[in-house]
C-alpha cells in the first residue's frame, strides 16, 4: 500500500474524534442579551435592600418582616458544603438582588408587551403568541424579575383557578399567601432558600378551588437577562381537595461570562385526592468549553402531599446551568398518598449536576417512585442524591427507585448516593441502579444502518430517557428530546 | 459491483486476511464458506466500515469507488447493508422509528424524498407479514427481548426495507431452527434482483439449500481457498473442511 493510502486511512481513523470534539463545543444556541432598560439596585445585600424591594412591591408589613427574619437566620449560616460540587465562594455582596423592566405597567395584552421582549421569546424558539394559540397553554412571561405578561386569565378566572405573579398574589389574595408561603419550605430551610426568603422578586402563584381541573396546562418561562442579576423566584402552588393542576416551567438564559446565582423555591401543596404535575425543562447557561460562566443553580422545590390519596409528581429534565443543586421532593402526609420523582440530568463540558430527590413517607400505605436517568459527557460530573425515609407510623409504604447512569467519552463521571432510612417494620424499599455506555456495537449498529454517529447517539439517549420523557407533557417531551439531541450531539468519546 | 483485492487485515497486531480477493456483480449470491476463525466476520465487518480493523493493504471497491475511505453511514447511504450475526438492542429506541430513521438518512444522504408515513407502514407491514414476524415486535423497542430468530428475522426485515445494493448476511442462520430457517431464506430469495448483489456468509451448507447461491468460496486463513458452484457447498457438507485444509497446505 502507498504511504497515501496510508494517510487516507488514518484520516479515516481519525477523522471521528474531531468530528466529535467540533460537536462537543457545539455553542450555547440561546446566547443573547435583550437589549431592554432594567432598573437595577447596586449590588449589594442588607436590611435596607430588603426594605427597598419589600417597598417597590407595596407589600404589607408581615411580608416585610418575614424577609427581615429570613435575611438574619440567613446571616447567621453557612454556605452548605456537602454536595458533590466545586464552585469558587459566592461573593453575596457582588450581586445585585434587583432588576427590573423600566416599563412596567399592568398589560392586558401581548400587543402591550416591549416588542424587544417578544423578539428575545421568538429567539428562543417560544414565540409567546404561538405558544398561546396553538397549545391552548395559559403563559406567565417573567422576564428578570417581574412579570410582563399574563395570558389566560379569563378561562382560568371563570374556573376559579388562580394563577397570577406571587407580588400580585401578595397584595390581591393576601389571607392564601400568609397561610401557605413558607409552609411547605420554611424561611429559614436552608442557606439558599433563607436568601430566597428574604429577597424574592417575584414568581408565580397558583390556586385550584376544591373539585377543580385546570383547565388548561400552566405555563411559566423563566429568563435571566440582566448582568449581576441573580434570579429569587418564588413559586406556591395550592391544590384544594379533589382538584388537579399541570404546571410547566421552561427556562433559558442568555450567554454570560460572570456566573449568576439563581436560588429559586418552589413549595406545592396537595389537599385529599388532589394531584399536582410540575414539570421543568432546564436549559440555562452552562458556561463556555473551559467552564466559565455560567448559572448557578440552587434551588428548594418540595411538596407536601398533606390530604389522603393525595399525588405530587416531578418530572424534570435538566441540561443546563454550571452548577445544579436540587431535590425536588415529597412529605408524604396524607395516607394512601403517592410521591413520583422522574429526573434526566445531562452533564457535559465542566458542567456538574448534583441532584436527587427526598421522599418522606409519614402516612399510611404511601407509595413514592423515583426514576433518575443522569447523563455525562465531557468533563461533566452527574450527581444522584437520593433519601427515602420511612417514618414510624408508614405502615405499607412502598418506595422504587430506579436510579440510572449513562456516560458518553472517559472523562466524565457519575455518583450515585442513596440514603435509605425505614422506621417501620411493614415498609418496602427496592433500589435498583445501573451504570453504563453507549457500546460501540451500537454505534456501529446504527451508522452501519445509516445514521450519523450524531443522530445513533442522540436516538440512544432518548431511548435512555424515554420512561422520564413519557411523564412530561407532548409539547415539552418533544422540546426536551430536541434540548437533548443538541446538548449531546456527537458527545461520544 | 464490489471487487476485493489483496485484502490484508490485521486485528490487534494479528493478521487475520491474508490477501483476500473477491469479485462479485450485480444479480449474484455469493456464499463465503469458512471453518470458524477463518476471517468470515473480519471480512463482513471490515466491508462495512467497522471500527478496530486495520487494513495494511490491499483495497476494496465498490462500484470504483474505494470504499474503504467511507465512514460506515456512508457506506450505508452506497447501499452496503451488513445483516449482523449478533443483533444489537437499543433500549428505548422504538423498532419502527429506527426503521424509519434509517431510511430517511439514507434517502437525505442521496437528496431523495423522504419516505411518507403511509407508504412506510404499508411497506412495514407487508414486509413484516412475508417474514413471519409478529407486528407487536415492530412496535417494540429494537431488538430488546426478541428471541433469536425474532432478532435475525428483525434483520430481514431491515434489509428488505432498506433495499441496499450490496447485501452481507454475516451469519444469519446461526441458531435458528428449520422453519425459521426457510422463512428468512424465503425472505431474501425475494430480494435476488438484477440490480442486486448478495453475499451469504455462513458456516453450514444448510441455508444454502433455500438461498441458491450462483457461487460457494471456501475461506481460509483469511484468503479465499476454493471457489466453485453449489457442489463445492455440498462437498464440504459431506467431507468437512479438513480436506481442503490438507490441499491447500500441500
Amino acid at each position: 500500500m502507498s504511504s497515501a493510502q496510508q494517510d487516507v486511512l488514518k484520516t479515516v481513523q481519525t477523522n471521528d474524534q474531531s468530528a466529535i470534539d467540533d460537536l462537543i463545543k457545539t455553542s450555547y444556541q440561546h446566547g443573547f442579551v435583550t437589549d431592554i432598560k432594567s432598573d437595577t439596585f447596586p449590588a449589594g445585600l442588607n436590611e435596607d435592600v430588603i426594605r427597598r424591594i419589600s417597598s417597590i412591591k407595596h407589600e404589607p408589613d408581615w411580608v416585610l418582616n418575614w424577609r427581615l427574619k429570613a435575611y438574619q437566620r440567613w446571616l447567621s449560616l453557612e454556605d452548605p458544603q456537602w454536595a458533590h460540587v466545586v464552585h469558587p465562594d459566592i461573593d453575596f455582596q457582588a450581586i445585585s438582588y434587583y432588576s427590573a423592566p423600566q416599563k412596567n405597567p399592568a398589560l392586558k395584552s401581548l400587543d402591550e408587551v416591549d416588542p424587544q421582549l417578544l423578539e428575545a421569546y421568538s429567539k428562543l424558539g417560544i414565540p409567546l403568541e404561538e405558544q398561546k394559540a396553538l397549545s391552548g397553554v395559559a403563559v406567565d412571561a417573567v422576564f428578570d424579575s417581574v412579570s410582563v405578561a399574563t395570558t389566560f386569565r379569563k378561562n382560568l378566572a371563570d374556573a376559579g383557578v388562580i394563577f397570577c405573579s406571587i407580588s400580585e398574589a401578595i397584595q390581591e389574595y393576601p389571607e392564601l399567601v400568609k397561610k401557605y408561603m413558607g409552609s411547605v419550605v420554611p424561611y429559614s430551610d436552608n442557606f439558599y432558600a433563607c436568601l430566597n426568603a428574604a429577597v424574592f422578586t417575584d414568581g408565580t402563584f397558583v390556586y385550584i378551588p376544591e373539585g377543580v381541573h385546570c383547565p388548561m396546562e400552566l405555563s411559566t418561562y423563566f429568563r435571566i437577562n440582566a448582568a449581576n442579576t441573580g434570579q429569587f423566584e418564588r413559586t406556591l402552588i395550592i391544590a384544594e381537595a379533589g382538584s388537579y393542576v399541570s404546571y410547566l416551567e421552561g427556562c433559558t438564559a442568555p450567554m454570560r461570562d460572570e456566573n449568576q446565582l439563581h436560588a429559586a423555591v418552589v413549595e406545592l401543596m396537595a389537599m385529599d385526592d388532589a394531584f399536582i404535575k410540575y414539570s421543568t425543562v432546564q436549559n440555562w447557561y452552562p458556561g463556555d468549553d473551559q467552564g466559565k460562566g455560567g448559572i448557578y443553580n440552587f434551588v428548594t422545590k418540595r411538596g407536601a402531599c398533606r390530604g389522603k390519596r393525595s399525588h405530587i409528581s416531578w418530572t424534570q429534565v435538566e441540561t443546563g446551568s454550571a452548577i445544579t443543586w436540587k431535590y425536588p421532593s415529597c412529605i408524604l402526609i396524607g395516607d394512601d398518598s403517592v410521591g413520583e420523582f422522574y429526573s434526566v440530568a445531562v452533564t457535559r463540558g465542566y458542567q456538574q449536576a448534583d441532584t436527587g430527590t427526598k421522599m418522606l413517607h409519614i402516612g399510611r400505605n404511601t407509595s413514592s417512585t423515583i426514576v433518575s436517568k443522569g447523563i455525562a459527557a465531557g468533563h461533566g460530573q452527574n450527581t444522584y442524591r437520593g433519601q427515602v425515609r420511612m417514618m414510624k407510623h408508614a405502615s405499607n409504604a412502598r418506595n422504587h427507585t430506579q436510579c440510572d447512569s449513562l456516560l458518553l467519552g472517559d472523562q466524565c463521571a457519575a455518583h450515585t448516593f442513596p440514603y435509605i432510612e425505614v422506621m417501620n417494620p411493614d415498609a418496602e424499599v427496592e433500589h435498583e441502579a445501573t451504570t453504563s455506555k453507549i457500546s460501540e456495537d451500537q454505534l456501529f449498529y446504527c451508522r452501519q444502518r445509516g445514521l450519523s454517529e450524531e443522530d445513533a447517539v442522540s436516538m440512544i439517549v432518548n431511548g435512555f430517557c424515554k420512561e422520564v420523557f413519557k411523564e412530561l407533557p407532548m409539547e415539552f417531551a418533544v422540546e426536551a428530546q430536541k434540548l437533548l439531541s443538541l446538548t449531546l450531539e456527537g458527545a461520544v468519546g | 459491483m464490489l471487487s476485493v483485492k489483496n485484502l490484508q487485515v490485521k486485528v490487534d497486531d494479528k493478521q487475520i486476511l491474508n490477501g483476500l480477493d473477491l469479485s462479485v456483480n450485480a444479480g449474484e449470491v455469493h456464499a463465503i464458506m469458512g471453518p470458524n476463525g477463518s476471517g468470515k466476520s473480519t471480512l463482513s465487518h471490515v466491508l462495512a466500515g467497522r471500527d478496530g480493523y486495520e487494513v495494511v493493504g490491499g483495497q476494496v471497491l465498490l462500484n470504483n469507488e474505494n470504499l474503504l475511505e467511507l465512514s460506515p453511514e456512508q457506506r450505508a447511504h452506497k447501499g452496503v447493508f451488513l445483516a449482523m450475526q449478533y443483533p444489537v438492542e437499543l433500549p428505548g429506541v422504538n423498532n419502527m422509528s429506527f426503521i424509519r430513521e434509517a431510511i430517511n438518512s439514507i434517502h437525505r444522504a442521496r437528496n431523495e424524498e423522504e419516505l411518507g408515513t403511509i407508504e412506510f407502514l404499508q411497506r412495514i407491514r407487508k414486509t413484516a407479514a412475508l417474514l413471519q414476524l409478529d407486528e407487536k415486535l415492530l412496535k417494540r423497542n429494537v431488538n430488546v427481548g426478541f428471541s433469536g430468530g425474532e432478532k435475525k428475522r428483525n434483520e430481514i426485515l431491515q434489509l428488505a426495507m432498506l433495499q441496499p445494493q450490496l447485501a452481507i448476511l454475516d451469519e444469519t442462520d446461526s441458531g435458528l431452527d428449520i422453519d425459521a430457517l426457510r422463512v428468512i431464506a424465503e425472505g431474501v430469495n425475494t430480494l435476488r434482483s438484477p440490480q442486486r448483489a448478495i453475499i451469504l456468509v455462513t458456516h453450514y451448507q444448510r441455508l444454502l439449500e433455500y438461498i441458491q447461491p450462483d457461487f460457494v468460496h471456501v475461506l481460509l486463513n483469511g484468503r479465499i481457498v476454493r471457489t466453485g458452484d453449489k457442489q463445492l457447498a455440498l462437498e464440504l457438507e459431506q467431507k468437512g473442511y479438513n480436506w481442503i485444509m490438507e490441499e491447500d497446505a500441500a
